[in-house]
């Protein structure tokens, strides 16, 4: 049964490895949902948040081919209940929505949004949620005619506490190796 | 004049020299290249270190891949190409992805436009490392002299490290104009790469307790125990516990072929025994293999019965194909080791028969009759067993891709590791001859002997002109049934003998041969076929020959498509 879950890729800066990891999926006809990518808590390490919908047995082949990748770090999924997630919205509703004030009002409070900007012809919401809350606003508003609607990809912080710089500690214990396969 | 690497530390050099001075540092003796624009200036610096470095000039980029893998697979060494920018770096791509999927380490370095005009369709430009990405270990582009040397020793590193692959190191025409102060450190680790994983002993120890408990325990070997130098250690393991061992085609030679716990190799048109009781043991203990779908055949149907031990490197293959009840990760040859003194002696007698009683059933029904048949014109199994009989299986042998490889996979069995070289994972037809010359580079004072289909042989036929003029001393024997025979055969049984496109026109292949200065022989009587391998084998040059072989032959054993590996049919 395929299953929403959220992948958390910790890797090197290097270019093209976005490129390299999301090749992985390409590969295998996956479709990624969303993906953002930025610099972590440690320098020079970045992270990828990439959610997909896949069985458990795809996710686990997934994350191994993606830890496989010589600059990536680790990779790890998870499951909406280990995490905490959010995205951002914009939403570009004509300044007519003005005309009916008390009811627009209520729609960006009650939807715990907030208005960035008014402009003369047109007013910019900013709402942080989950997909589902950034929907519900989205119907909200959709009555005074949205112009524009641009989200951003998922966001998440993990439950389990292990910080990446004791992860770190371990991986550079590991990482010593000698080749090792035959030679005449 | 020979120059030494250390006296070039600290003192400037071009990039280009710095690419020249890094492969020497890796103690690269030889390369596979074909010069073109954008790699002109490492051209240009190759050319005073002539005595130091022997480049052979392939006539086509793909041969030079083959070339470094078949020197690679025989050699253990990593093999090294150099290439130019554009068309030069796309007729790599074949050959990487051979080298990918089989596992080969090799360090390809492209020429690329200046950095300035990256992404502009100069000419000659093309996006290499992206193009290369899926099917590299890893590649970088280079855009500053100063940044060659660690990436070569990067390369070097991840090609030949853990579970080994290609690499690809682009490098602009600008950073080898460059100017650097030339240092080289070899790469020992990198933080966010774990090549080889420690093994644990607590695996081992579980995976002792399944083997000791079997009653029909069955080794499948591959290419990882050749890989990882493990024979001795498979060979103690096996004779301790007593252990039938069956190979797969990237496995072959890893095991002694006449020893009596080899039963012979696995796969589509291995031996019926491997294949047939795969489905009877009740433990299958997988060294370093990754069970492709032409060992498994229908993996719904494949061991059902059987708890199964996974001793494998990479863990992206541990249950990617087949769950693993242990998996025991790390190299091939300590895992076996530690393996050992937890290992019972112990005797399956029965279970040994089973696999006797098999070979006897094949060789009566398949093998008797190929080796000695009663055709009017030559078959492939006859030449190839006679080969292997006057060789006494002491040649490395080079194959192609098709009929005549699973023939050659069947009846020449090498008595020493590494002496058998084909293309597994990709199947890449034209990988026979270059790879050959690979080989024969490597290890030049060992017979070398390619056996080529007419198909594959014509994909590459351009390096006899590699052979020509570097004398390189390759044997080939072209098994010429004059179809694309494995496509014919099931063309034949699954798509009711519509021979589409199957059947070749083929040249005067002996006289292309003398046009290249290849001394060579046709033949198509059986009466001649002796004779004419004596004088091939013991030509001191390259020598060609043609061997005129039944139009439509079928290989057999075979699993069908979906079929089952006990559902191998033998006719």
């Amino acid at each position: 049964m395929d299953n929403t879950y959220t992948l958390s890729v910790f890797t090197e800066d290097k270019i093209g490895l976005l490129n390299r990891v999301t090749i992985i999926f390409t590969r295998r006809h996956i479709n990624i949902e969303s993906i953002t990518a930025s610099e972590s808590e440690v320098k020079g390490i970045y992270r990828y948040t990439i959610v997909i919908t896949v069985s458990q047995e795809q996710v686990e082949k997934l994350v191994g081919q993606i830890e496989k990748q010589v600059e990536v770090l680790k990779a790890f999924y998870h499951i909406n209940n280990d995490i905490l997630s959010r995205e951002i919205a914009l939403y570009k509703v004509s300044a007519e929505a003005l005309t009916e004030n008390e009811l627009f009002t209520r729609i960006v409070n009650e939807n715990h949004a907030k208005i960035l900007s008014i402009a003369s012809e047109y007013i910019v919401i900013e709402k942080t949620g989950d997909e589902r809350e950034i929907l519900h606003l989205f119907n909200d508003l959709e009555k005074f005619g949205i112009l524009e609607f641009v989200r951003s990809g998922r966001v998440a912080i993990t439950k389990p506490m292990k910080t990446l710089n004791t992860f770190l500690k371990e991986v550079e214990n590991n990482s010593k190796t000698v080749i090792k396969h035959f030679s005449k | 004049m020979k120059m030494n690497t250390h006296k070039k530390y600290n003192t400037e050099v071009t990039g280009a020299e710095a690419v020249i001075l890094a492969l020497l540092d890796e103690q690269v003796t030889d390369i596979f290249g074909y010069p073109g624009g954008a790699i002109m200036p490492v051209y240009d610096a190759l050319y005073d270190y002539m005595d130091q470095l022997n480049h052979y000039l392939v006539r086509h980029e793909q041969g030079a891949t083959h070339a470094a893998q078949g020197y690679s697979r025989v050699s253990g060494k990593t093999g090294v190409v150099l290439a130019t920018s554009g068309p030069g770096a796309t007729n790599l791509i074949t050959g990487i992805a051979d080298a990918q999927i089989d596992s080969t380490p090799m360090v390809c370095i492209t020429g690329q436009v200046h950095s300035h005009l990256l992404g502009t369709d100069a000419f000659q430009e093309t996006d290499v490392v992206g193009i290369s990405m899926p099917v590299t270990k890893w590649n970088i582009q280079v855009t500053k002299a100063e940044d060659i040397a660690p990436a070569l020793a990067k390369a070097f590193y991840i090609a030949g490290s853990g579970r080994p692959g290609p690499v690809l190191v682009d490098i602009t025409k600008d950073a080898q104009f460059g100017k650097t102060t030339y240092k080289y450190q070899k790469c020992e680790s990198i933080r966010s790469y774990f090549p080889c994983p420690k093994v644990k002993d607590d695996d081992v120890s579980k995976a002792a307790e399944l083997i000791n408990n079997a009653q029909r325990p069955y080794i499948l070997c591959g290419h990882g125990v050749l890989l990882s130098g493990a024979e001795k250690q498979l060979l103690a393991f096996a004779e301790k516990a007593d252990i039938p061992v069956a190979s797969t085609l990237l496995g072959l030679s890893a095991f002694p072929p006449k020893h009596p716990l080899y039963v012979g190799y696995l796969g589509m048109h291995g031996n019926y025994g491997p294949n047939l009781l795969t489905n009877e043991c009740d433990l299958l203990i997988a060294i370093g293999m990754r069970f492709d779908d032409r060992v498994t055949g229908n993996v719904s149907k494949y061991a059902k019965q059987a708890k199964v031990i996974h001793f494998e490197i990479d863990p992206s293959e541990v249950n990617k194909i087949i769950h693993a009840d242990v998996a025991v990760l790390g190299d091939a040859k300590e895992s076996l080791e530690l393996l050992l003194p937890k290992v019972k002696t112990q005797k399956h007698t029965e279970w040994l028969k089973r696999f006797e009683d098999c070979t006897k059933i094949e060789f009566e029904k398949v093998i008797k009759d190929a080796v000695d048949p009663k055709t009017e014109k030559l078959r492939m199994a006859e030449v190839i067993d006679k080969f292997h009989k006057l060789s006494e299986g002491n040649a490395i042998v080079v194959t192609d891709v098709g009929q005549h490889q699973m023939i050659t996979s069947r009846y020449y069995t090498p008595n020493i590791p590494n002496y058998f070289v084909t293309s597994g994972g990709l199947g890449t037809m034209g990988f026979g001859l270059p790879a050959a010359i690979g080989a024969k580079v490597a290890l030049p004072n060992t017979q070398v002997v390619a056996v080529l289909g007419d198909g594959g042989f014509q994909m590459t036929i351009q390096e006899l002109g590699t052979i020509m003029q570097s004398d390189i001393a390759v044997k080939i024997i072209v098994l010429n049934n004059n179809f694309l025979g494995m496509v014919r055969q099931w063309q034949q049984l699954f798509f009711d003998r519509r021979y589409s496109f199957t059947e070749m026109k083929n040249p005067d292949f002996i006289a292309i041969g003398y046009g290249y200065g290849i001394k060579g022989r046709k033949i198509t009587e059986r009466k001649d076929l002796q004779a004419a391998l004596e004088e091939m084998y013991a030509s001191k040059e390259a020598y060609l020959l043609e061997v005129v072989v039944e139009n439509e032959e079928n290989v057999f054993p075979m699993i069908k498509t979906g079929a089952s590996v006990a559902e191998i049919i033998l006719e």
